[in-house]
């Protein structure tokens, strides 16, 4: 094996300062010297860890190797093989503890950047686009039913048009994607990128109804009765959670989920060319420490906000967000407020917030989630002023499908329970996959499931075939 | 494609609009609101079901015009199509005998309330309604309310039709005098109405039911927006309602949430009706 070259090539980024004011996207992509030099470092080693660190499984070494000779067809083919969203998950999946955490030469720190290069292929692949078809099975004379468009179910719903099954993908919204449109800011994944992907998985064969809520209209016992062979359930986690302190219905006092559906799908940054406002904060707080909370408390700095805190109750290192948003939120002047928990909100006589109460923490012994578990000091309360507050504390399941389809198994937390291995659920007929299942993860892990899920619904759709009632 | 089937103007800036959406029309039940967006840059607004047909395949809503989407909509005419339609959202009201249910609308509630009192009629019940505007000129379907009421009273602001005052003087005029006969009031209207009517059933603890409008944004539970606090709990009007007991609503946070952004939705419209005055005056 020839000698592992360490110089790992950064990507190019919009400085911080015109960033900050902008809703363009943050990381510029590699130029073509940059991936060429990146995809030379790999080592194509015999054993390929890089495969099994990928949850949707993408021949990482085979697309690099391509990409190396420059055939750049071949490499966006094999991406597609085994990805039906490789310019959402180029940017987004984080590779840093997948893919990129079992390169040989991450243990130099140095591991390849699957990521960049997936994206580089990807968005060439959509300037470029091909006159090959992705090969399509013959019709197997089978229905099936996506509920909800996000991650998992565009996945779901590639794979089994894919296999030649006949897809319905059913979105609640107004347009197709799900957490991709609503949730993820245009400057960390422009929309128009997103919707080149549903185009793509419309362009199998996938049959899209958009402002289909699914147990309003129809309900899941009903698509079975009336013809659809196979349901998967990919609805998400969209119940935003609460902190459950006074004052949290203030005038001023947000859930990220509402917050970032403002802006990033109705695309309140460009209120008033687009009709849905947003406020404007000058303080403004964000509550919680995941990717949402970075993603908020940019979007906040961009909309014009004066100051921009992010208040979580632990310290720095739990903070679950990925490291590379932390530094950007950081580098844009993002401040942080750790082992800090909002215990209320405080508002004027008009009901419109003006700040919280909020008290000290300190890190006790590690709870259940191996994380140290936050203990109030005494005596520590103090008031922070804010006229925005953004809670993103996580999400949990929206109901309407458990309330609505008879006899699903749902557990306490509100998840569908269904087969880690296969997306089955208790009840015959029914898949599920994704945040539904898990609780508010990563987009690729929901595209895992959905993989899975699908593999077992063709054997399922398969052997009725064979065995007909 | 949501084509508008049929429009009528049921007052000068109340508008109706029959429209084309058969998977709505198949579910809808009394007390049940759709979400829809007019343009590619619109926002997303609830609406409340006045009627439906499920044979014909259309839905029924009914709008007065007051801010930037209102208005938009307002251009509107049968032929044209909406951009975006979803529904039925929300819990239908429920309906069952309860003996004598006053409804009470105001303004152009009246659309919402005459489903609700149809039901609330094939159901067994004796119906009074109340049905309040500022004036005459904002008044309707007065003879197709009144064919769901076993009694109907008209009151208006200025005295221009029926009585003169506020709904809520026949209510309390109607409790006082019939007692525990009154077994369920029904309020729907501005929010400020639904307050004062919830307010002047309290005393004579007659259940007291609403339908709260509070900025939505999806209307399936995602958001969050449309929490209100009810009986000290918070609560999401577009899934766990939008009807309440109107005597536990906060009313006055309800009412500080919905103001959020008059001052944007002010600058917006009037940024929008300029842009237009403007292009009349250039193809001049």
């Amino acid at each position: 094996m020839a000698k592992a070259n360490l110089d790992r090539k950064d990507m190019p980024r919009q400085s911080p300062e015109a960033r900050a004011k902008n809703f363009e996207e943050v990381a510029l992509g590699y130029t073509p010297d940059l991936t060429a030099f990146e995809a030379s470092r790999c080592l194509n080693c015999p054993k390929k860890y890089c495969i099994g660190g990928c949850p949707v499984g993408i021949d990482i070494p085979a697309f690099i190797m391509a990409l190396r000779e420059n055939d750049l067809p071949r490499a966006a083919r094999v991406l597609k093989e085994k990805n039906a969203l490789p310019g959402v998950c180029g940017r987004v999946c984080p590779q840093e503890t997948q893919c990129e955490a079992v390169c040989l030469l991450a243990k130099q720190k140095a591991p390849i950047a699957i990521g960049r290069l997936e994206r580089y292929v990807a968005d060439w692949e959509r300037d470029h686009p091909s006159s090959e078809k992705t090969v399509i099975a013959p019709p197997s004379g089978k229905k099936v039913a996506v509920v909800g468009s996000g991650p998992a179910g565009l996945t779901c719903a590639a794979e089994m048009a894919r296999l030649g099954h006949k897809v319905t993908m059913f979105e609640a919204l107004h347009v197709a994607g799900g957490v991709l449109m609503y949730g993820i800011p245009e400057f960390r994944l422009p929309k128009d990128i997103v919707q080149g992907e549903v185009e793509y998985v419309r362009s199998l064969g996938v049959e899209l109804e958009l402002n289909a809520v699914v147990g309003k209209i129809d309900n899941v016992d009903e698509l079975l009765s009336q013809g659809y062979d196979a349901v998967f359930l990919g609805t998400g986690a969209g119940l935003p959670l609460f902190l459950r302190v006074p004052g949290e219905n203030l005038s001023g006092v947000y859930s990220a989920n509402e917050f970032l559906t403002r802006v990033n799908l109705m695309k309140a940054y460009r209120f008033p060319e687009f009709d849905t406002p947003v406020k404007i904060g000058k303080k403004v707080a964000v509550i919680g420490g995941g990717n949402v909370a970075m993603d908020a408390a940019r979007c906040a700095l961009r909309l014009g906000a004066d100051e921009v805190s992010i208040v979580y109750r632990r310290s720095e290192v739990e903070l679950p967000a990925r490291r590379e948003e932390v530094e950007n939120a950081k580098e844009e002047g993002i401040k942080f407020r750790f082992l800090t928990n909002p215990t209320k909100f405080l508002g004027d006589a008009k009901h419109q917030l003006l700040g919280m109460e909020c008290i000290e923490m300190e890190l006790g012994e590690p709870d259940a989630s191996g994380r140290h578990r936050p203990i109030p000091k005494p005596d520590s309360a103090f008031t922070m002023d804010c006229d925005v507050a953004v809670v993103a504390l996580g999400t949990t399941p929206n109901p309407l499908i458990a309330q609505t389809t008879s006899g699903l198994h749902v557990s306490h937390h509100g998840t569908v329970v269904a087969s880690e291995a296969t997306g089955r659920t208790n009840k015959a007929g029914v898949w599920a996959g994704g945040d539904v299942v898990t609780g508010s993860a990563t987009v690729i892990s929901a595209m895992g499931a959905a993989k899975r899920a699908a593999a077992d619904m063709d054997r399922y759709l398969r052997g009725v075939e064979q065995t007909p009632a | 494609m949501y084509r508008i089937l049929e429009r009528q103007d049921l007052t000068p800036n109340i508008h109706l609009f029959k429209i084309d959406a058969p998977r709505v029309a198949a579910k809808a039940r009394a007390g049940q609101f759709v979400i829809l967006r007019q343009g590619e840059n619109g926002e997303r607004i609830p609406l409340t079901l006045a009627d439906w047909n499920k044979d014909e395949g259309s839905v029924t809503v009914v709008f007065m015009e007051v801010g930037l989407t209102t208005k938009k909509l307002a251009l509107l005419q049968a032929g044209d199509a909406l951009t975006d339609f979803a529904g039925p959202l929300g819990l239908p009201t429920h309906i069952e005998n309860y003996g004598t249910v006053v409804c009470v609308a105001g303004g152009f509630a009246v659309a919402t309330i005459m489903p609700i009192a149809r039901a609330l009629k094939e159901a067994g019940n004796r119906v009074i309604t109340i049905m309040g505007a500022r004036s005459q000129s904002l008044l309707f379907w007065e003879k197709e309310v009144g064919r769901y009421s076993d009694e109907l009273i008209v009151i208006t602001d200025d005295g221009s039709n029926g009585r003169k005052g506020l709904v809520t003087e026949p209510l309390r005029d109607i409790l006082a005098k019939e007692g525990n006969g009154v077994t369920r009031v029904i309020a729907i209207g501005p929010t400020v109405m639904m307050k004062f009517s919830s307010k002047t059933s309290e005393p004579f603890k007659v259940k007291t039911i609403v339908s709260l409008n509070p900025i939505m944004v999806d209307g399936t539970g995602m958001c969050g927006c449309c929490r209100v606090s009810v009986g000290g709990v918070t609560r999401f009007a577009c899934v766990d309602g939008p009807d309440f007991d109107g005597h536990e609503v906060d009313w006055d946070e309800l009412m500080a949430r919905q103001r959020t952004y008059l001052e944007q939705e002010a600058s917006s419209l009037a940024q929008w009706q300029c842009q237009r005055g403007a292009c009349a005056q250039e193809a001049r």
